[in-house]
């Protein structure tokens, strides 16, 4: 079972190292990882795909909100939300084929970045599934590169969903 | 001489060395453990001249063990100071070890300058590095106008919530930089939550399944010790008629002399408390984490049982066994909540006098013939009435200790329970020991353990701590020999301690008296005069070499099926 996550994470060196070393060290396997700052600078947010079954994942947001940096984690996987990622995809392209490759980037509304002789470089964004299909419809052609970003996720509407009330700690 | 207002500003400001003992200060801090070097020398020229207390310890891994005896015998936080590098690196064990026990612990390194670091400079290491998984938290502080700031945070940290150790980071130039001190009231942890309350409905329904449960079971962790729960898991007991088993972190968080207390459980728990773990139709858990010394094979874990449990950390709640009734809160907030929540008393006799029947048909045993280590315990309990403090090492002593030696109070028992730190005993005994200087402490220990921080001697000696070694000397790895014996067809590989020095000569050159024991008869007087021999004393104890200890679990078993040496447990 995947699921999606999206946390809220303060923007602080060492952060990124907490998170993933937290899913090494207890054995949880995470699918991606991606990370940014938020509208305010302080704030990072992180989305991270994990693969686990249901105590794995229960686990997986207890341990994570233990973490001192953490200020929020919501399991979005079940609400309405928007996921992407981004993909370059360094291709075969003779001259003779280059009609064929522009015809396929056309369909997935991708783009064409890069031009050398013998090569493209294509980006594309999307969903999981739509990169996956791009990528193996420019298979045939010989794929010489392919670099991926993890996903990102945004819930959809104004709502935000958290997996256990965030800490607000003064120290009082 | 005048003075502008810019030199007035000037004067109003601290190095970063001031500032930490400002800090420090703040914080009620009047002992700090540890060792000096370069990257701390400007800390240490503060420290000498200030009013905290510095025990220089022979090993930085000893500093760290010192402090958490301190801080578990004193309820207070303990401190460890180490230079950079190496200083900071020894430091890891010990830190590790307060890790697993939940110990609060600010440990202190030196860093080399800010702009040296990373260029694998003369005694740097990435010390926030090494520790990132040992840690609660931790800072390289890389500014000084952060200092104060920052072990504010830390020892808040690592006080509250689920306590640990905590790291601060400091590079030795922000040590003789300058800046006001200022200590902010109010710390921003917008992601730390240390305050959590009992959930009002989970209470009602534990209360309702400890008044239906017919086999209920108290189950302490050392959450009990740690939130002072002792009264309350009193109160619920003794209130409801419900017995009582331990963790080793546990141990004396329930009176040991209670008709109620059944004993420790797991690989080396009693009979009793094993069976009554099996059979047991209610677990109450009680800041406990279900360690898998503790359950045995998951799945044949409290086949019948309901489980409660009270936790202030939420991971631990579900984490190695499920939770039919969680309750995420402080053990004592916990306990009180519950209390207030049951009327009248539970009855549970037919429970009761089978776990009595446990009890007499499997008692604690071993033959009265030899020189027995129980037989030593069993006199040091006479002798000190049950009233001393006990630090141990790791192996096969520790759970003698743990079987013989009962104990009525919190905060009296301090071993490695999580890690199993051979080398923890010695230096923990000195901690608690300037915790808590009106005390006997009392270390058990093997000739194993003792000589992984045997060099504490000095500072024992140094400080006349009055530490009474007790080194239950079988000439063996003990623990690893008996292991080796049951599941390795007797093969000891390098388990036998061949070279051991003369123990008594070793006390005597760190001018610690000392007496070696060679048979029954000499024990009690042995005793005595360690105990009355003011400052510290070494007994050499030369046990009988292949004792074991029973009952055991075998690794990966379940609680019910025990080896018991055949002669009872
Ligand atoms: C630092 C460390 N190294 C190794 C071990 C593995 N170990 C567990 S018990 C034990 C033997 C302990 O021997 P000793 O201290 O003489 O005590 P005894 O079991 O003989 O009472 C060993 C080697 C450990 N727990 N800690």
């Amino acid at each position: 079972m995947k699921r999606t996550l999206s946390v809220l994470v303060e923007n602080r060196p060492g952060v990124l190292t907490r998170v993933a070393g937290l899913f090494s060290r207890r054995g949880y396997n995470i699918d991606s990882l991606a990370v940014g700052r938020t509208e305010n600078p302080s704030i990072s947010r992180m989305t991270i795909v994990v693969d686990g079954d249901e105590q794995i994942i229960e686990q997986v947001g207890k341990q994570l909100n233990k973490l001192i940096d953490v200020i929020k984690i919501s399991d979005i996987t079940d609400d309405p939300y928007v996921g992407r990622e981004l993909i370059l995809i360094k291709v075969n392209a003779e001259p003779a084929v280059r009609g064929e490759i522009m015809q396929i980037v056309d369909i997935f509304r991708a783009r064409i970045v890069d031009i050398a002789r013998n090569s493209l470089i294509i980006e594309a964004t999307g969903d999981a599934d739509k990169i996956d299909a791009i990528e193996n419809s420019l298979r045939p052609f010989g794929i010489r590169e392919v670099v991926r970003t993890g996903k990102i996720a945004m819930l959809r509407g104004a709502k935000t969903r958290g997996m256990e009330a965030s800490g607000n700690d003064t120290g009082e | 001489m005048l003075f502008t207002i810019g030199d007035r500003a000037e004067a109003k400001k601290l190095t970063g060395a001031g500032i930490i003992i400002k800090a420090l200060q703040a914080e009620g801090v009047d002992t700090v453990f540890g060792i000096p070097g370069g990257s701390v020398l400007p800390l240490y020229h503060e420290l000498a001249v200030s009013n905290i207390r510095h025990i220089l310890t022979r090993h930085e891994q000893g500093a760290a063990h010192a402090a958490e005896g301190y801080a578990r015998a004193s309820g207070k936080p303990g401190v460890c100071i180490a230079t950079s590098g190496p200083g900071a690196t020894n430091l890891v064990t010990g830190i590790t070890n307060a890790y697993m026990d939940s110990i609060p612990l600010v440990a202190l390194t030196g860093q080399v300058s800010v702009e040296m670091i990373g260029h694998d400079s003369f005694q740097e290491a990435d010390i926030t590095g090494i520790t990132l998984p040992v840690t609660k938290a931790n800072y390289l502080v890389k500014n000084v106008h952060d200092l104060a700031a920052t072990i504010h945070e830390a020892f808040y940290i690592a006080t509250t919530g689920r306590p640990g150790p905590v790291l601060i980071d400091i590079p030795k130039d922000l040590t003789t930089q300058r800046a006001v001190f200022r200590y902010p009231p109010k710390l921003h942890l917008p992601g730390y939550r240390s305050k959590v309350s009992p959930h009002a409905l989970q209470v009602t329904q534990a209360a309702a399944a400890i008044a239906a449960a017919a086999r209920p079971l108290l189950f302490i962790g050392g959450g009990v010790i740690t939130s002072g729960a002792h009264e309350e898991v009193r109160q619920l007991a003794e209130g409801q008629d419900i017995p009582v088993v331990m963790s080793m972190m546990g141990k004396g968080g329930f009176p040991e002399t209670s008709p109620l207390f059944v004993g420790m459980v797991g690989m080396h728990g009693t009979a009793a408390a094993n069976y009554a773990m099996c059979e047991t139709d209610l677990i109450i858990g009680v800041g406990v984490r279900f360690d898998d010394r503790v359950t045995g094979k998951i799945e044949a874990f409290a086949p019948q049982a309901k489980i409660i449990h009270i936790d202030i950390d939420a991971a631990e709640i579900g984490k190695v066994v499920t939770a039919h009734i969680p309750i995420v809160s402080d053990a004592r907030q916990g306990l009180a909540a519950l209390l207030e929540k049951l009327s009248g008393k539970g009855e549970h006799p037919a429970w009761r006098q089978q776990i009595r029947r446990w009890q007499e048909e499997n008692p604690l045993h071993y033959e009265r013939c030899g020189l027995k280590p129980q037989y030593v315990l069993e006199e040091l309990y006479n002798l000190t009435k049950g009233q001393a403090l006990i630090a141990t090492d790791v192996g096969q002593h520790q759970m003698w200790a743990v079987h013989y030696y009962p104990l009525e109070r919190p905060r009296a028992f301090f071993s490695s329970c999580g890690l199993g730190t051979m080398g923890f005993g010695v230096p923990a005994a000195m901690g608690a020991a300037i915790a808590r200087p009106e005390e006997t402490v009392v270390v058990i220990t093997g000739d194993g353990s003792f000589q992984m921080n045997i060099q504490e001697l000095a500072t024992i000696s140094h400080y006349q701590l009055p530490v009474k070694i007790i080194l239950m000397n079988n000439g063996y790895l003990g623990m690893v020999r008996q292991w080796q014996e049951f599941f390795f067809d007797r093969r000891y590989a390098y388990s036998e301690m061949l070279g051991n020095p003369d123990f008594v000569k070793v006390a005597e050159a760190y001018r610690i008296p000392g007496r070696l024991v060679m048979t029954s008869e000499e024990v009690v007087p042995a005793l005595t005069e360690a105990l009355a021999t003011p400052g510290p004393f070494l007994l050499d104890v030369k046990i009988d070499r292949e004792e074991n200890v029973f009952p055991m679990v075998p690794p990966g078993g379940t609680l019910n099926k025990m080896v018991t040496g055949g002669r009872g447990a």
